[in-house]
Parts: C-alpha cells; sequence; structure tokens
C-alpha cells in the first residue's frame, strides 16, 4: 500500500479554520439544534440552525475536537449560510464522496474550502472526524422537517 | 538468569518486526494491550494442534490432556501472584469481567440501600460502571476518592470517606490513563477498619510489578492476560477461597454445577462453581504461559527496566517545548505510562501524525472520562512501555513529537 502524504492531510487551510473557526459562536435565535459526540476520540459539536421556510438562515456551531473534525465543521457552516435546504442535504452528499476518495468530487468546485479535506479520504480511521458535522447537519434537518410536518 | 536485554527480548515478539507506513514499528501502546511472545503463540497453537478437548467432561485422553494444561496454568497464575491455592483463581474474560463478577455475585447479596461504595476519580470505566449498576440495583450510595493536581488519590480524605456503611472499596492498583500507582496496602488496612470488602483492579497492575496479594491483604484482585503478553478473551479473579466460597454464583450453566434438579440444582466447588460454560481453554494455556515468560525473565527486573526507561521518557518528552505531561512526578509513584498533551495539537492529529512515523500512541479519554474531566482535557495521547520497549522508542518519540510541532508549530 502506498504511504499516505501527511503533507495532503494537513492543508495551511485546515490549519488555519482549525485556529480560526468560522462561525464558532451560540446562535441565539436558533430553530434547530443537534448535539453530536465522537465518545472514541472526544470529537464533540452543537450544531445550531436558524432555518427560514426553506433555506438555512444562519449556521453556527460550539465545539471541541481535533483540527479535522473542527475545521471541517468551520468550512460547512461557511457554506450553510443562506444556502436552501436541498443544497445543504446536496452538499452533504458531495462532501461524503469526497470522504470515500472519489474523484469527481475533489473537482467539484461548489465545496468550496471543504475541497482541502480531500486528503482525509486516505486515512481511514480520520473519515468519522470530518464526517461529524456533515452528521449533525443531516440531522438537524430532519429534526427540521419532522417537527415541521408535526 | 541472563542479564536483562530488550534487544534479545524483543526478538521473542514477532509482531514488533515489522514496518508500518515505510518506518520501523515503535509499538507505544502496551497499556491497552501487549504484544505477544512466540512462546505464547507456540502454545496455543500446541493446544489446539495436538490436545483439543473441552475440559472436566470427557474420560477419553485428548479430554484428560486439556484438563491437565488448563489446571496447570491455574496453578501458575495462582503462584504467580501468590494466591493461598489454585482453587481462589477464577477465569474470567478479562478485568472487566472479574469486577462484574464480584458486584453481583458479593455485591447484590450483600450491599443495601443505606450503604455505600468507594471507588475513585481515577478508575478505568470497568472499575466504575459495574459499581453503578450495583448502586442503581440496590439503592447504594457510590462515594469517589478525589485526586490531586498530579493525578494521585487525595488520601487526607479518606478517613471521612470510609464509614461504618462502607460495604465495598474498589480502587485501580496502577491508573491506565495516568500510570498513578496507588497505595494499596496502606487504603486496604483503613478499609478493612470498618469492615468493607476490597476490590482491586490490577488490569495494570500485576503486569509491570510483582504482586503478592496475600501481602497486599486485599479482598480481591483483577488482571487480564492480554496486557502481561497473553492473549485476549482471558483473564483472572483471585478472591480468598473463603470469600468465594460463601458468594453465590455469577453465571447458571455447565461446568459450574452439582446436581442439577427440576426447581434447584447445587453448586460445584470453587473455582468451578463460577466457571459456566466451556471456558476459553486456550485462553487459560496461553495466560499461562505468558506466566512462565514473564517469570523466566523475572518481574523485578522487568520493573527496573521500566524504571529507567520511564526517567529517560519523562527527561526527554519532558523537554519538548510546549509538551503537558499529567500524573506524578516521581517514578515511585509513577508506572510505565506517559499520558500527555502538545500545544494546541489535538491528541488525535498527535496520533495520526506519530502513526505516519510508524509510531503507535494511543489518543483518547483511555476509558477515563472522570480522569480527564479533572484535568480539563478532552483527550490526552499516551505513550505505554513494557519489558520490549527502549530508548530508540522514546527517541522515536521525541522526533515524532518534533513533527508534530512542526505541523501545529
Ligand atoms: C486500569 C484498567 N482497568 C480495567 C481494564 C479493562 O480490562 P479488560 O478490557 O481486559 O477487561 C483496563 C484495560 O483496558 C485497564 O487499563
Amino acid at each position: 500500500m502506498e504511504t499516505p502524504q501527511l503533507s495532503s492531510l494537513y492543508q495551511q487551510l485546515i490549519l488555519e479554520h482549525y485556529r480560526n473557526p468560522r462561525n464558532k459562536a451560540e446562535l441565539e435565535e436558533k430553530t434547530v439544534e443537534i448535539h453530536m459526540a465522537n465518545p472514541v476520540c472526544g470529537d464533540e459539536i452543537r450544531l445550531q440552525l436558524r432555518i427560514e421556510d426553506d433555506h438555512i438562515a444562519e449556521a453556527k456551531f460550539i465545539g471541541q475536537g481535533c483540527s479535522i473534525s473542527q475545521a471541517a465543521i468551520s468550512m460547512m457552516t461557511t457554506k450553510l449560510q443562506g444556502a436552501s435546504i436541498d443544497d445543504a442535504l446536496g452538499l452533504a452528499h458531495r462532501f461524503t464522496e469526497l470522504m470515500h476518495g472519489d474523484p469527481e468530487a475533489a473537482k467539484d468546485r461548489t465545496l468550496g474550502d471543504l475541497r482541502a479535506l480531500q486528503g482525509v479520504s486516505k486515512f481511514p480511521v480520520r473519515i468519522k472526524c470530518a464526517l461529524i458535522g456533515f452528521d449533525a447537519l443531516q440531522e438537524a434537518l430532519k429534526k427540521h422537517a419532522s417537527e415541521g410536518s408535526a | 538468569m541472563a542479564a536483562f536485554d530488550p534487544a534479545l527480548i524483543r526478538r521473542d515478539f514477532p509482531a514488533l518486526h515489522q514496518t508500518i507506513n515505510g518506518k520501523p514499528l515503535v509499538y507505544l501502546d502496551s497499556a491497552a494491550t501487549s504484544q505477544k511472545p512466540k512462546a505464547v503463540i507456540a502454545a496455543i497453537e500446541s493446544y489446539y494442534a495436538h490436545d483439543n478437548a473441552n475440559v472436566h467432561r470427557g474420560i477419553h485422553e485428548l479430554s484428560r490432556r486439556a484438563t491437565i494444561a488448563y489446571e496447570e496454568a491455574r496453578g501458575k497464575v495462582a503462584r504467580w501472584i501468590n494466591a493461598a491455592e489454585p482453587a481462589e483463581i477464577i477465569w474470567t474474560r478479562g478485568t472487566t469481567e472479574a469486577i462484574n463478577l464480584v458486584s453481583m455475585a458479593w455485591g447484590l447479596d450483600n450491599v443495601g440501600k443505606d450503604d455505600e461504595i468507594l471507588i475513585s476519580v481515577m478508575e478505568h470505566h470497568s472499575n466504575i460502571v459495574p459499581w453503578q449498576l450495583l448502586a442503581m440495583r440496590t439503592g447504594a450510595t457510590l462515594k469517589y476518592i478525589e485526586l490531586d493536581d498530579h493525578g494521585r488519590l487525595v488520601l487526607d480524605d479518606l478517613p471521612s470517606l470510609l464509614t461504618a456503611r462502607t460495604k465495598i472499596v474498589a480502587l485501580g492498583h496502577v491508573s491506565n490513563a495516568l500510570g498513578t500507582i496507588n497505595p494499596i496496602k496502606e487504603i486496604t488496612a483503613a478499609a478493612k477498619k470498618v469492615g468493607a470488602l476490597v476490590v482491586v483492579d490490577g488490569a495494570q497492575g500485576a503486569v509491570h510489578t510483582k504482586v503478592d496479594v496475600q501481602d497486599l491483604g486485599v479482598d480481591c484482585y483483577a488482571f487480564s492476560g492480554h496486557k502481561m503478553c497473553g492473549p485476549t478473551g482471558i483473564g483472572v479473579l483471585w478472591a480468598r477461597k473463603e470469600l468465594l466460597e460463601s458468594m453465590s454464583p455469577y453465571q447458571g450453566g455447565g461446568e459450574m454445577i452439582h446436581i442439577v434438579g427440576r426447581d434447584a440444582s447445587s453448586w460445584a466447588e470453587v473455582p468451578h462453581k463460577f466457571e459456566a460454560g466451556t471456558p476459553n481453554i486456550a485462553g487459560a494455556i496461553g495466560m499461562g504461559a505468558a506466566v512462565d515468560f514473564l517469570s523466566d525473565i523475572g518481574m523485578d527486573a522487568i520493573a527496573e527496566h521500566e524504571r529507567s526507561l520511564m526517567e529517560y521518557a519523562m527527561q526527554q518528552v519532558g523537554a519538548v517545548e510546549g509538551i503537558t505531561i499529567y500524573g506524578p512526578d516521581s517514578l515511585d509513584e509513577r508506572s510505565a505510562v506517559l499520558s500527555f498533551t502538545l500545544g494546541d495539537a489535538h491528541p488525535h492529529d498527535i496520533s495520526t501524525i506519530l502513526d505516519s512515523d510508524g509510531i503507535a500512541v494511543r489518543a483518547g479519554h483511555h476509558c477515563a472520562q472522570l480522569v480527564m474531566k479533572h484535568f480539563g482535557v478532552a483527550a490526552t495521547a499516551r505513550a505505554s512501555f513494557y519489558l520490549y520497549s527502549t530508548k530508540d522508542d522514546v527517541d522515536r518519540l521525541v522526533a515524532g513529537l518534533g513533527q508534530v510541532r512542526q505541523i501545529f508549530g
């Protein structure tokens, strides 16, 4: 097996988001919140969304964990501000493909900064870290849908 | 006995001789599980290849051989920890099952709603959760000995924590998260004054130092084969014979019965009373072989080697800029565990970076979330050493930490 390169994992952009996470704050006017934790390594987030009609008006998070998990959440939230629910779900789907090493996803500009995380796909034990934010997003949108229809 | 030479010892461990990510493996995760020497692997293979049969059941030759090997292994373990007799050794799946056994078989009969169970913040989850379950079932109160800034038990509190209601004191011999060695003998003497049952989680204890259960004065001592060069899925509960005889069975099934009637049955003698079902025969034999292996080298020699290695590791790793080491400073109070964090690099990232250098450390809460909480961290990185660890391993670790600093600098 080819040895995966650390430099492909720890991109500057990732370390930059880790040190200066975007949208890391309490969202007072949240309409939905999901808490998610990975007890194995202690990654933990609370994702908070303000959903208006069919779009995410605002997304913020509180969390702690490794550089990969925290950078991925930070990058994700920058893409979510104002995004339609459909687009958010599409982004989650596309990012999951990226984590599974899909070369098409790696070329997809709609992923924005999240493309810097493509190296994670070469480190199978770290994929969970990168996905925790999107897992929370999908849960949050599910919760929103079920509450909306209730 | 020849002089202690880790280079020679390493030859006995096939798994140590491989490359990971193109670099020679540095295995620093022995506190999670140790590597296995050839002698142990061979004993298990030989059992399956030549003597495989169920124990205590057949009249035939293979069953006789399997039974002898299985019971011989029990005797080896008994002598190794200075148990009064082999019948005091109960085979379990490991430390976890041994503790659960005591909490069920002794706890349910002897602990009531006004009673107290005393444990500590330092415990591995397997020495917390079984007692929480017992407290839930009986209504008893669970109390904790706190930790100080150096990860030692605050024993000044002990006199007030131990009361006439304290039924059980359950403590780790050595902390897997911090390496702290607890003064078990001293604590036991205090616990005995109030008549409490003393249960020791020895998963990281007997593994590294000579243990004499009679001298310690404790009632129960639990440990796992896989952390002491033996296989997984086998471990030991030691308890005094009178105590075992007074206890209810743990699980019901074959092996543990004497006569089975429609409504009730009578139990087999100790230790079989606690060994329901076909046991892990190969595991027991493998653990016996591990005891032989460690005894040949000598526990004192192993302890001495680990101490000088820890002294070196504390100096070298301690000198890395930005490092925080958790646990006691004094080598008298610390076993072969080095728990640390490095700047703002998350332990998970530290572990990935070290792994790319072929260095295996553990990152996480080490099944000791209360310890992490005490120090206000979500996780630590942990390097743990054993008889086959070397100064070279420490040097490689320090070089790897240099790389962590480069990336997270
Ligand atoms: C201190 C301590 N106690 C208990 C255990 C549990 O041992 P096992 O998983 O072998 O049952 C461990 C090992 O993980 C340990 O380090």
